[in-house]
């Protein structure tokens, strides 16, 4: 087994490497800093770290205006309070004026855990998409966390990042090839396509190693990057494999799932619609509960087993 | 460009009627508070602000942020007076074909610094700006370049206000000037009625600004204060300007009603004269 670290923990090392690299990144927090593990980069260079204290909407405010100054604002806090409680700051002051923000949201999803519904935020891929222009970004792991974090540095323009708070093996080697959205194949199949983001990547994984040893073989996409979707990665898996069960730790209303099914009914870009039938994993229309992680995957059904019925299911249907 | 008192009275009075004017084309927008700022705006750009019309994006310039975002009929006219943009694009405003948008939009418009209009937000963003500037400020002898924020009234209902106030405090940003263009009046009636702000001044004290209280009509004065202003240490500075909603139309003063219409040809007419008056008085 793979180790597990925390994409918030690779967060906090790579933002420390990412200071060291240039002077104009900056980095805010709201009183989580021990959290968001952004203590690590105020750390290293505390003139360039500013807390807003227990005030998000202020926090991205700030980076705002830190932004349009010329300054890369790194700004964290959970994601419940980045996505849901700043949201119209993000839109209105970051994502109207393209601001060069990036919004990193740390104990996204109901693996937060034991802190409960209040805490459990499965909305913010819905609400950081329908935000023109943003980019919206979910690694699956530490490695590849950090690599999409330079990649996000890099890019002008406003960036959500949803990390999580719970440790994930790490699949990636620390010098793989990502591209902001460009989907990655890990594994290929012609059954059906397993298209997964963040934590469910390696639930996805999994579920596609118990369909081999029965002969189903399927295609997984890691979708690290919601917007820009990679609709040329989704068409084709539609079209060579089709059948698509989407895996998101996050409601099924407008996050991954909603995004995939856009593509393959529309056409995205290219107009050329690929109906075919479709699974979401995901958080029904419910709200979390406390608990440790790994139960609450098993309540909300976001398992490897989850995955891997719905892909039977989907592959009886064919 | 640094204009006398004298001359400052009279572009006022020239950005009022741009004010008027370009209302009077779009049909829709804001006047009433767009003239209770105009005074302080037209101080700011034509006397105050280390600015350059040629270069809007100039290193080590002021900034002003329209915190008050519905007021973009008066930043719209201070800025195509000083130059920033043809004077004609003023009667394009809140047009389809205009990048004159109901409320500021700072990707398409020269000189504006912040995209605003969702109350609250903009001095937010300025305390921001200000963090960047103490942030580039290298040594003791380079020119601090300052931060002006123009905030309404009825905006600091907003609790993200007094978020940013507490922030601009903690971090000390005496490069940071807020103007709260204190009319009195919101779209629902008076701030006593709806919600009361008050005290305004002890407000912001208790959140470490320095705080002076002007007539924010008086050319003198608002010079006066905003000098004084740039020279506090160690905290962020608010001037709480009592002004009249609606200053200089008699009809529109002090009315609610006007806080988001648009004059017809009549009232245009009787506008437009009375300012010719102005105008005229201070000749």
């Amino acid at each position: 087994m793979a180790d597990k670290i925390a994409t918030r923990q690779a967060y906090g090392e790579e933002l420390a490497a990412l200071g060291a690299k240039n002077e104009n990144i900056v980095v805010l927090d709201a009183d989580l800093s021990g959290s968001t593990m952004t203590k690590l980069f105020k750390a290293e260079f505390p003139d360039r770290f500013f807390n807003a204290g227990i005030a998000e909407q202020d926090m991205y405010g700030m980076a705002a205006g830190l932004a349009v100054s010329g300054k890369i604002p790194f700004a964290s806090t959970f994601a419940m309070f980045a996505a849901g409680r700043a949201y119209e700051i993000i839109r209105n002051s970051i994502g109207y004026p393209h601001a060069n923000v990036k919004i990193c949201a740390t104990h996204a999803g109901i693996t937060v855990g034991e802190d409960g519904a209040t805490h459990q935020c499965v909305e913010d891929l819905a609400l950081m998409r329908a935000i023109p222009g943003m980019t919206v970004l979910n690694p699956a792991d530490a490695a590849s966390a950090k690599i999409l974090l330079n990649k996000a540095a890099e890019l002008y323009g406003p960036v959500y990042v949803r990390l999580g708070r719970a440790g994930v093996p790490v699949r990636y080697a620390a010098d793989a090839e990502l591209e902001i959205g460009k989907a990655v194949q890990l594994k290929d199949g012609h059954d059906a396509t397993i298209i997964a983001t963040g934590i469910m990547v390696e639930e996805a994984l999994l579920a596609a190693d118990a369909l081999a040893e029965d002969g189903i073989l399927v295609r997984v996409l890691d979708m690290h990057t919601i917007k820009p979707l990679d609709e040329a990665a989704v068409l084709a898996a539609a079209e060579e494999t089709g059948a698509i069960v989407t895996a998101e730790e996050h409601t099924i209303k407008g996050g991954l799932g909603g995004a995939v099914a856009e593509v393959i009914t529309t056409g995205g870009a290219a107009g050329a619609p690929c109906p075919v039938p479709m699974a979401m994993i995901g958080v029904l229309d419910v709200f979390g509960r406390s608990g440790k992680p790994a139960e609450l995957m098993a309540e909300y059904k976001l398992t490897a087993k989850d995955i891997e019925a719905a892909v039977r299911k989907l592959v009886a249907m064919k | 460009m640094k204009l006398s008192s004298d001359a400052l009275r009279a572009k006022a009075v020239e950005v009022r009627k741009d004010i008027v004017k370009s209302l009077y084309h779009s049909q829709s927008g804001h006047p009433g508070g767009s003239l209770s700022g105009t005074d302080i705006a037209t101080a700011l750009y034509f006397n105050v602000m280390n600015i350059d019309p040629e270069n809007p994006k100039m290193k080590g310039r002021d900034k002003f942020v329209l915190s008050k975002g519905h007021a973009a009929p008066l930043l719209y006219a201070v800025l195509a007076e000083r130059g920033y943009f043809d004077k004609e694009e003023l009667w394009g405003l809140r047009k389809i074909d205009s990048r004159l948008q109901g409320h500021p939009d700072m990707k398409n418009i020269p000189g504006v610094e912040m995209s605003t209009g969702s109350l609250g937000q903009g001095i937010s963003c300025a305390v921001g700006m200000a963090l960047a500037g103490k942030l580039d400020k290298k040594c003791d002898c380079c020119k601090q370049p300052r931060v002006y924020a123009l905030l309404g009234d009825g905006e600091l209902q907003e609790g993200l206000v007094w978020e940013a106030a507490m922030s601009a405090g903690h971090y000390h940003l005496d490069n940071l000037t807020a103007i709260v263009d204190w009319n009195g009046l919101q779209i629902d009636g008076k701030n006593d009625d709806v919600m009361t702000v008050r005290p305004i001044d002890e407000k912001f004290a208790a959140f470490g600004w320095d705080v002076q209280l002007i007539d924010g009509h008086d050319m003198d004065a608002i010079l006066e204060a905003l000098e004084k202003a740039a020279q506090v240490k160690g905290k962020p500075s608010v001037i709480v300007a009592k002004t009249v909603k609606g200053k200089g139309v008699s009809f529109m003063e002090n009315n609610a009603g006007w806080h988001g219409k648009a004059p017809n040809e009549e009232q245009y007419n009787q506008a437009m004269a009375e300012l010719e008056a102005a105008a005229a008085a201070l000749k």
